[in-house]
């Protein structure tokens, strides 16, 4: 277990290392100097540019070997400095973005654990079931080839406008300010339901599809056959089956965290919700690239450590990690 | 093969079993209808086309492919020119309406399509061409080739692609899809190297591989003739998804406003539509259409992928 769990820890701190040093590569290394090309695409005033034009001079630390500044960008992160936001100039971007992450979270994580839930509860029932299998299955393949922002523009315009049920901006009413009171609680739940919906959706369908095939599989299998032969109740069985067909899909959540993530980005943006989704498209329309970067940095982050969640909650679940006979994936 | 009896294949990390349907008359009986003598090909389409799965994804996707090709003949008009009243509903005149900018929507569609298909087809071979690659080598090779290409796999795999890609496509400027679609390939082929990695790991010990090894052929040609044709079914289904994925991610830059800027896509059409607050306004015709391609496409692939999956694997258990 620990040299399992090791691993991964190395493959983690490698992946760090590598998108680290990608977001300090990009704006070095891509044809053009990037002051240049960050001050033309602004179209800044010329007395604006020439204090922009120092600035980025300096932020990015042009004016000492490459060595250098690698290390000294290190070291910039390690003091939680990921440089000033020009959009919100002078914020830093970490506190735009400490600022964004709760509600990102609070769609993300949700949606993410009730859709593997809700998914692979379907996917199971509707497995060797005729009537279900078949609404089921097509409903699952349209759902996960559906795009995340084209289900939320689709939800808006169905629920937002067409019949005004839910609101379609922010994450609250304007009229209040967010703290722990009930109406604030209220008015934040439904603002959420929408975006919510746009992701749980689409993650449920792939989950559903999944959870199907696995179980089918599973259901097939000699252990099963042995067990229902023995005269064993099909439901007894089947939650077998459930508990095996599991394992992959837990490994498949691993691999899907990334595309939940770029959903979220985009559902965001349409519902202005004010999470990273929506600060990344305003460092995209301002050309905030320490914010685009910083942004960048926090996903990467954040995978990182769900990807180590699921890891451990791997290793509790299949015993087979425990004592060392295989990993996961 | 490594794929059991059952021909289950590992796509994704995670193991896809073979879907059975009963209707289908392959999965019926386990065994072809077809004389052996029948050439290879030939009797993968006998058996393609009955399963119904596969002719359904099929006929969907060769229906948006030809109106691709040739609905910008049907467009009267292009896709980008002021050319007529704003904000029409569908009619006559404009079979899917028009923009806040008085442009035809169908135009826009049809083009957005070619764009969709150009993405999918480039981004996924390019996807597919690394995934493969890097999946024989390691898998082949093994020891250190391996393991530094097995990391490189890992790290690729764990950075989200999207992340990534808008802060490579905010900084490179992209001028067209082709770019677009290079960058998409670049990012999404490490769940491919992984699956081809363990299907060659287990075709390499297998006898007819030892005996072209002794033959003294070369690696190359080894995998070229001994180890990829017994995994061409797999190559065709990773190619497939691959296919769908790049299309779905294309959309999301295209919709950040990360993709050519001048140009037309779906994803460009949901953002021009977002912008033009459509949805707010009630014009359906505007967003309604791009979704429904995007879907259609790339459901319409990974249903003829699941048809695939059943036409396959009675196959795979006769080797």
């Amino acid at each position: 277990m620990t040299r399992y769990l090791l691993r991964k820890v190395l493959i983690y701190f490698v992946t760090f290392w590598v998108a680290v040093t990608i977001d300090w590569a990009i704006p070095r290394f891509m044809p053009g100097d990037p002051v240049d090309g960050l001050l033309a695409r602004m179209q800044a005033q010329p007395a604006a540019a020439e204090h922009l034009s120092g600035y980025y001079t300096q932020a990015f630390g042009f004016d000492v070997p490459l060595w250098q500044q690698y290390l000294n960008f290190w070291a910039a992160l390690f003091h939680g400095d990921l440089g000033l936001s020009i959009a919100n100039f002078p914020t830093p971007v970490t506190d735009l973005i400490w600022g964004a992450l709760p509600y990102t979270l609070a769609l993300l994580v949700p949606a993410i654990l009730l859709s593997f839930w809700a998914g692979n509860k379907v996917g199971a029932l509707a497995a060797r079931r005729k009537m279900l299998d078949n609404t089921v299955l097509p409903v699952g393949y349209v759902l996960t080839a559906t795009p995340q922002m084209w289900l939320a523009i689709i939800l808006a315009w169905l629920f937002a406008t067409t019949y005004a049920i839910f609101p379609v901006t922010g994450a609250y009413s304007l009229a209040l300010q967010p703290d722990w009171s009930l109406e604030f609680a209220r008015s934040f739940l439904h603002h959420w339901v929408l975006p919510f919906l746009a992701l749980f959706l689409v993650a449920f369908g792939g989950w559903a599809i999944g959870m199907r095939n696995m179980i089918i599989y599973e259901l097939e299998a000699d252990y099963s056959n042995y067990l229902a032969s023995l005269g064993a109740p099909t439901k007894l069985v089947r939650k077998y089956a459930y508990r095996n067909a599991l394992l992959p899909q837990i490994t498949g959540l691993a691999l899907a965290l990334g595309a939940v993530v770029a959903g979220a980005i985009v559902v965001e943006i349409v519902f202005a919700y004010p999470g990273l989704g929506t600060l990344t498209l305003n460092a995209i329309e301002n050309r905030d690239y320490f914010l685009m970067q910083g942004i960048f940095l926090f996903l990467i982050v954040g995978v990182l450590i769900a990807n180590f969640v699921i890891d451990i909650a791997y290793v509790v679940i299949d015993p087979r990690t425990r004592i060392g006979m295989q990993g996961g994936a | 093969m490594s794929v059991s009896e059952r021909g289950d294949v590992e796509i994704g990390g995670r193991v896809q079993p073979a879907t059975v349907e009963a209707s289908a008359p392959i999965t019926a009986t386990g065994t072809p209808l077809a004389p052996p003598a029948v050439a290879h090909r030939s009797e993968f389409l006998y058996f393609a086309f009955r399963n119904r799965k596969f002719v359904a994804g099929l006929a969907v996707v060769t229906f948006m492919l030809a109106l691709a090709l040739v609905g910008p003949y049907l467009a009267d008009h292009k896709p980008l020119e002021f050319s007529g009243p704003t904000d029409q509903p569908p009619s006559t005149e404009y079979w899917f309406g028009t923009t806040s900018f008085g442009q035809d929507v169908f135009a826009q569609f049809v083009y957005g399509l070619r764009a969709a298909f150009l993405v999918g087809a480039l981004g996924g071979g390019i996807a597919w061409l690394l995934g493969a690659g890097i999946g024989f080598t390691a898998g082949y090779r093994g020891g250190w080739v391996d393991d530094v290409l097995n990391m490189i796999t890992n790290v690729v795999l764990v950075i989200p692609t999207l992340a990534i890609l808008i802060i490579v496509a905010a900084y490179l400027n992209v001028h067209s899809y082709a770019t677009e679609a290079v960058l998409i390939g670049l990012t999404s082929w490490p769940w491919a190297a992984r699956a081809v990695r363990a299907q060659t790991f287990s075709l390499k010990t297998r006898e007819f591989v030892d005996i072209a090894r002794l033959s003294g052929r070369r690696t190359r040609q080894i995998i070229a003739t001994e180890i990829a044709p017994n995994m061409s079914s797999y190559l065709l289904m990773m190619f497939i998804l691959l296919f769908g994925g790049a299309i779905l991610i294309g959309a999301s830059l295209d919709f950040l406003g990360l993709g050519p800027a001048t140009s037309v896509s779906l994803g460009l059409m949901m953002h021009n539509a977002f912008l033009a607050s459509a949805m707010l306004l009630g014009f359906w015709w505007w967003f309604v259409p791009p979704g429904v391609g995007i879907i259609a496409i790339v459901g319409g692939l990974y249903v003829m992928n699941v048809g695939l999956d059943d036409v396959f694997n009675p196959k795979l258990r006769e080797l």
